[in-house]
C-alpha cells in the first residue's frame, strides 16, 4: 500500500473511532446499554491504536510496542484487581496517566522545535501545561483517597502562591509562542512549574472534596488531549478530547451542585475550617440506643421499608449482607427500596456500584429527587452508615454548615433506624439532629456484624 | 489538513455533544461514566504513539517512551475498571 493509501485508511480509522466513542458514551448513560457502550467505545480505541501503526513515516516501532505494552499490562492488573471501595482514587490515576500523556506530547512537540503558526503552537503550550498540572493534580489526589497523604497541607497565602506559579507559567508559556518555539530551558522551566502548580493546586483540598477534583482533572486531561490533537493534526485527539472536556466539565458541576458547593469554593477553600464554626450547637435530647431482636420485628412487621446507605456501609464491606437481609424481608412480602443521596460513597453514584457489586438490582435504587416524597409512607428509614446526608439541619438550622444541602428526608419516616459504629460526626463534623429524633432508635455496632445478626432473626420471626 | 474554521466547528460541535450526551444521566451512573469519559481520552495513545514515531535523539525519545507507557496505562486501565463497574449494573427482572 503506498504512502497515500496507508495515510487515508489512518484518518478513516479515526473517523470510525470518534464515531464509537460517542456512541459508546452514548450507550453509557442508560443502565441498560451501559455495558454496551464501554465496548464499543473500547472497539473504537483498538481499531484507532492497531490502525496508527500504519502511519506514514513513522520510526520506533520495537520501543513503542514495548511501551505499550508495559503501561497496558500494569494498568491491566490493577485495574481488574482493584477493590471496588478504591474506585474513584483508581480512575483519578488513569486519568492522571492521560494528562502525562498529553503533557508528553506537548513536550515532544516543543524539544523537537517542530514550525507551527502560532494559533498551533499556542494551543501546543497550554495543552502540555494542562496535562502536566492534571498529571500532577491526579497523582496527588490518588495519594490522599488511597491514604499515602494523611493530611491536608495548608499555609497562609496559599492562593497567592498558585496565581504567582501560573504567572510564572504563562510567562513562560507566552515566550515560548513569541520566539516562534522555546530553548530546552525555558520549555523544561515551564512543565517544572506545571507540575508544580498541579500539587499546590490539589494538596490544601480535602478528602471528601476530592471527587470533584478527580472529575475536574478528569475534563482537563480530555482539554489537553485535544489541544494536542491539534498540533497533531489529529482528528481523533480533537474530537474525544473535546467531548469529555465539555462532558467531564458538566460532570463536575453535577457533582458540585450535589455537594453543595461551588467550584471556586472546592478548589479555593479548605473544608473543615467553616464547618467547625457551627459544630458547636448541637441539638439537645438524647440518643437511644435500641438491640437487634427490636428492629428485625420492627422490619419483619413492615410494610414498606427504605434503605438508605452510606459509605460507613462500604467501609464495612456491609452491602452482601445489607441485601441478604432485604432479599428476606422481600420474602415476607415487604416493600424494600434503596435511596442514595447524589454523594453517598466517594462520588456521586459510587454507592450505586458497590450496591450492584452486591447484587443489588438497578430499578430498587432511586436517588433523592425520586424517592423523598416516599419516606412519609415508609415504616422504616433503615440508616446504615450515612450521616450527613440524613441530616434534617441541612433543611432547617440556616448554622449549619451543610445548610442548603439537598438531603434525603429518612426523618419524614414512621420510625428511623441508625445503625452506626459509633457516636461520630460525618465527614462535615456536625452533629446530626436525626438521631436524636424521638422516633430514632441507634443500633451501634460494625454495619456488617449487625446486618448479619439483622438477617438471622428476620428469618426466625 | 484541518486548519482555521474548520478546527473551531469541530471544536464547537464536539463540545456540545459531549455535554448532550451527559446531560440526561441519571446520577447512579455518574462514577462508571466519567471513569468511561476516562477512558475515551485514552486515544491520546494514538498521538503518543506519532509523537514517539517522529521522535529523534535521546531525550525526545525517552519523554515519547514514558508518554506512550502512561498513554496505554490511561486506556486500558479506564477500559478495565469501567468494564467491571458496568458488568455489574443488572435488573431485578433478570436478564438485561
Amino acid at each position: 500500500m503506498g504512502s497515500l493509501g496507508a495515510g487515508t485508511l489512518v484518518q478513516a480509522s479515526y473517523f470510525i473511532a470518534a464515531a464509537l466513542f460517542i456512541l459508546g458514551l452514548k450507550r453509557m448513560s442508560s443502565p441498560v446499554t451501559a455495558r454496551g457502550g464501554i465496548v464499543w467505545a473500547g472497539v473504537g480505541m483498538v481499531v484507532a491504536t492497531l490502525i496508527t501503526f500504519l502511519t506514514p513515516g513513522m520510526e520506533n516501532y520495537g520501543l513503542m510496542t514495548v511501551a505499550i505494552a508495559i503501561g497496558g499490562i500494569l494498568a491491566w492488573v490493577t485495574g481488574r484487581r482493584v477493590a471496588m471501595t478504591d474506585m474513584p482514587q483508581m480512575i483519578a490515576l488513569y486519568n492522571g496517566m492521560g494528562g502525562g500523556a498529553a503533557g508528553a506530547i506537548a513536550a515532544v512537540e516543543l524539544f523537537a522545535g517542530e514550525a507551527h503558526g502560532a494559533a498551533v503552537l499556542t494551543l501546543g503550550v497550554l495543552g502540555g501545561i494542562i496535562g502536566a498540572v492534571s498529571f500532577s493534580g491526579s497523582l496527588i489526589a490518588f495519594g490522599k483517597l488511597q491514604g499515602l497523604i494523611k493530611r491536608s497541607i495548608r499555609f497562609r497565602g496559599q492562593n497567592f502562591v498558585n496565581v504567582a506559579v501560573l504567572a510564572v507559567t504563562l510567562a513562560a508559556g507566552s515566550a515560548i509562542v513569541v520566539q516562534s518555539g522555546g530553548s530546552v530551558e525555558i520549555v523544561t522551566v515551564l512543565f517544572v512549574l506545571a507540575l508544580l502548580l498541579g500539587v499546590t493546586m490539589t494538596l490544601p483540598i480535602g478528602g471528601a472534596d476530592m471527587p470533584v477534583v478527580i472529575s475536574l482533572y478528569n475534563a482537563l486531561t480530555g482539554l489537553a488531549v485535544a489541544f494536542e490533537g491539534f498540533v497533531l493534526d489529529n482528528a481523533a485527539m480533537i474530537i474525544a478530547g473535546t467531548v469529555v472536556g465539555s462532558a467531564g466539565t458538566l460532570l463536575t458541576q453535577l457533582m458540585a451542585k450535589a455537594m453543595n458547593r461551588s467550584l471556586a469554593n472546592v478548589l479555593f477553600s479548605g473544608f473543615g475550617e467553616s464547618a467547625a464554626a457551627g459544630a458547636a450547637t448541637g441539638p439537645g435530647g438524647a440518643l437511644k440506643a435500641i438491640d437487634t431482636a427490636d428492629v428485625a420485628v420492627m422490619l419483619g412487621f413492615s410494610e414498606k421499608v427504605i434503605v438508605v446507605p452510606g459509605y460507613g456501609m462500604a467501609v464495612a464491606q456491609a452491602q452482601h449482607k445489607v441485601w441478604e437481609l432485604c432479599q428476606a424481608l422481600i420474602a415476607r412480602g415487604v416493600a424494600v427500596k434503596f435511596a442514595i443521596h447524589p454523594v453517598a460513597g466517594r462520588m456521586p453514584g459510587h454507592m450505586n456500584v458497590l450496591l450492584a457489586e452486591a447484587g443489588v438490582p438497578y430499578d430498587l435504587i432511586y436517588d433523592e429527587g425520586e424517592i423523598n416524597a416516599e419516606f412519609e409512607t415508609a415504616d422504616v428509614a433503615l440508616v446504615i452508615g450515612a450521616n450527613d446526608v440524613v441530616n434534617p439541619s441541612a433543611r432547617t438550622d440556616k448554622s449549619s454548615p451543610i445548610y442548603g444541602m439537598p438531603i434525603l428526608n429518612a426523618d419524614k419516616a414512621k420510625n428511623v433506624i441508625v445503625i452506626k459504629r459509633g457516636q461520630g460526626t460525618g465527614f462535615s463534623g456536625v452533629e446530626n439532629a436525626l438521631f436524636y429524633l424521638d422516633h430514632a432508635r441507634m443500633l451501634y455496632g460494625d454495619g456488617q456484624a449487625k446486618a448479619a445478626e439483622l438477617v438471622q432473626a428476620v428469618k426466625t420471626l | 489538513m484541518i486548519d482555521g474554521f474548520i478546527a473551531l466547528y469541530i471544536f464547537m460541535l464536539a463540545a456540545f455533544t459531549g455535554y448532550e450526551v451527559i446531560a440526561r444521566v441519571p446520577v447512579i451512573l455518574h462514577t462508571p461514566l466519567m471513569s468511561g469519559s476516562n477512558f475515551v481520552h485514552g486515544i491520546v495513545l494514538v498521538g503518543a504513539m506519532v509523537a514517539m514515531g517522529r521522535a529523534e535523539g535521546t531525550l525526545e525519545l525517552v519523554i515519547a517512551f514514558v508518554g506512550v507507557v502512561l498513554a496505554a496505562g490511561n486506556a486500558v486501565g479506564g477500559y478495565a475498571v469501567t468494564e467491571r463497574m458496568l458488568e455489574m449494573f443488572k435488573s431485578s427482572k433478570g436478564k438485561r
